[in-house]
């Protein structure tokens, strides 16, 4: 609650004083370009929308924002490319990190800027299984059986298979290790190595049930649910939910593992582009992403399938859909998303060592 | 050469125009990309180029273009035959229909594809009781390429069919040649330097070729991966320098493959007494 009071209560300060300072304040026409990835279309649509009603009761600007949707690591590019993206709302730290670094348009420090690592909703990795659940799937385990076709992009090419990936990773070391703060202490250096041993050799075994590596994750579901491949989707829980509730329904049940990863899809401004505009876009900018933490874009979020991180805002009935999931983080398990990126996903990495030749 | 610029006026003027649009359009974009490749030093040049991963597209991409190409060169070489040849119903709207895969969003293609020679799908299903998987395998790819191909092909040798000479043909007939003979000493041998442009530019398309094999390739390592999505996984790790390498190297390979096809042209071209 005090997360999300605070910027808003500056903010509005912050308007009043150069109301008050810049005598009537003259109403301005903002646009804005929120650089987004795939499953967020919907979401943004309403919420955009909600913002834009909000903002102008509450600066009397009128702001319009237009949405960019595509793969997380493409819009990462076309963004350092120089798509002028106003603020970017992407699958993975790791994206947004790359942005800064290549153009200097955002600080170092951008995940701090706001609650939550700037993640104002999440999502986890679930299962999609067809009606009934033929073969019996209920845990990572039961993924690398022989016979079980398991249906999952591409890493090197899919923000999302990259979470899936490591939330199976994750799994087998919290599974061998019990307590994952095992992974910082010296003392236990042994029995680190045995466990990622473990899940490599899983890693492995999960990959070789794999028939088709799409290159994004709607490809996957596609594969999946309209080509009728494979036994098993690994997919983002908002898709999943989206896939049973919406698209096809009673075609599909959702298996939620023991221990799946928290995917936190962060937002952020976008200092170097927006700022080309002025302050009120800079404003409007920051005020749309601070709205995000709101109770009326928390309850939007929930009722598009992803997790708000302030559950007391959504609806009981939206909330009924997230069942309860011990979710490791990407900073415990890989100490972040750089590190995670290094070790399994680039050249020579730990995924590209699945399919070399024994 | 000195005649040539009196013969026609505006020489200079249609000159300027080709050099600048060729290096507007062509070759500063081929320099950026040589230019950008630059920024890896050779080693990491090698390194990038001799990666087994690497390799194995290498081998897929060229092997299933060539696999399309030829297949699109007998089998093009048969529908502008018979378009040309033979009075036929609806021929204008078979004739219109070899040029949409010109048109077609090649993703739409590829979806499409996918979705018939699934296992499940509608010819899929018929080839998966045969013990044949098509989608999702380097088979797959090929009927990806035969698609997108085969205009090239048609189109290059429809024209060049249609100008024979009938009175060759004739000629052959009344000095008591066979229908065979007619076809392999008159008909076909002029026909080659056509055919051999529209293999080529059927190869070079399938080897650039991305939107419609993805969906269709299964996109697994070592075995049904294509160079370009090895640029794009490149370029998913912001390795551009990485990803420019591969790029450069596909293009030399087009650009071997383009020379030693129209060395072949020019040297049929001579074998059959044509300029």
């Amino acid at each position: 609650m005090s997360f999300f009071r605070k910027p808003l209560l500056a903010f509005s300060a912050s308007v009043l004083l150069a109301a008050s300072v810049a005598g009537p304040a003259q109403a301005e026409d903002i646009s804005l370009l929120n650089v987004s990835y795939d499953p967020t279309r919907e979401f943004y649509q309403e919420y955009n929308k909600e913002f834009a009603d909000w903002y102008k009761a509450e600066s009397g600007d009128s702001v319009t924002i237009e949405q960019s949707h595509g793969g997380a690591g493409k819009q990462a590019r076309s963004v350092i490319d120089g798509l002028p993206a106003d603020v970017v709302t992407l699958a993975l730290a790791y994206d947004i990190s790359a942005i800064g670094e290549r153009t200097g348009k955002l600080p170092a420090d951008w995940q701090t800027r706001l609650p939550n690592n700037s993640a104002p909703y999440s999502s986890t990795i679930v299962f999609l299984v067809r009606k009934g659940n033929p073969k019996n799937i209920q845990d990572w385990d039961d993924l690398t059986k022989p016979g079980v076709e398991v249906i999952t992009p591409n890493p090197k090419t899919s923000g999302g298979a990259r979470w899936n990936y490591l939330a199976a990773w994750s799994y087998v070391l919290k599974k061998e290790l019990g307590d994952l703060s095992k992974l910082d202490k010296p003392e236990f250096v042994d029995e680190v190595k045995a466990a990622e041993q473990k899940a490599r050799d899983y890693v492995t075994a999960l990959y070789k049930n794999v028939p088709i590596l799409d290159s994004g994750a709607r490809g996957s579901t596609t594969t999946f649910v309209k080509r009728g491949l494979g036994d098993v989707l690994l997919a983002w829980e908002n898709e999943a939910l989206l896939a049973v509730n919406k698209l096809s329904k009673g075609e599909f049940d959702i298996v939620v593992p023991s221990i799946s990863i928290l995917a936190e899809p962060p937002v952020t401004v976008v200092n170097g582009n927006v700022e080309k505009k002025g302050k009120g876009a800079v404003e409007a900018a920051e005020a749309y992403l601070e709205y995000l933490y709101s109770p009326v874009a928390q309850q939007l979020a929930a009722k598009h399938y992803y997790r708000p991180v302030f559950e007391h805002f959504a609806d009981k009935e939206d909330l009924k859909r997230f069942p309860n999931v011990t979710r490791v983080t990407v900073q415990d398990v890989f100490g972040g998303w750089q590190n995670a990126q290094k070790t399994h996903f680039n050249d020579g990495g730990v995924f590209d060592a699945i399919y070399l030749p024994q | 050469m000195k005649r040539s610029f009196s013969i026609l006026p505006g020489f200079r003027l249609a000159s300027g125009i080709t050099l600048f649009y060729l290096s507007l359009l062509v070759l500063i974009p081929l320099c950026a990309l040589v230019w950008k490749t630059t920024e890896l030093s050779l080693e990491e040049l090698v390194a990038t180029l001799t990666n087994s991963r690497v390799l194995a597209s290498f081998r897929v991409s060229i092997l299933t273009a060539l696999a399309a190409a030829l297949i699109n060169l007998f089998l093009g070489f048969v529908i502008a035959w018979v378009l040309v040849r033979y009075p036929m119903p609806f021929k204008r709207l078979f004739d219109a229909v070899i040029d949409l895969p010109f048109a077609l969003p090649t993703a739409v293609a590829g979806i499409v594809l996918a979705a018939l020679y699934a296992p499940d799908g509608w010819i899929g299903s018929f080839f998966t009781e045969l013990g044949i998987r098509i989608a999702y395998t380097p088979l797959g790819i090929v009927v990806a390429l035969m698609f997108i191909g085969l205009p090239f092909v048609v189109r290059t040798v429809e024209p060049v069919l249609q100008d024979l000479d009938s009175q060759l043909e004739e000629a052959a007939q009344s000095l008591g040649a066979s229908p065979w003979t007619i076809f392999r000493r008159v008909l076909f041998p002029p026909l080659i330097p056509a055919l051999l442009t529209g293999f080529a530019l059927a190869f070079a398309r399938g080897l650039g070729e991305y939107g419609s094999v993805i969906f269709i390739a299964g996109n697994m390592p070592m075995v049904s991966e294509i160079v370009p999505l090895l640029i794009i996984t490149k370029l998913e790790q912001y390795d551009y320098a990485g990803a420019t390498a591969i790029g450069l190297m596909m293009l030399v390979v087009a650009f071997i493959m383009l020379l030693v096809i129209n060395m072949l042209q020019a040297w049929t071209r001579k074998r059959t007494g044509k300029l």
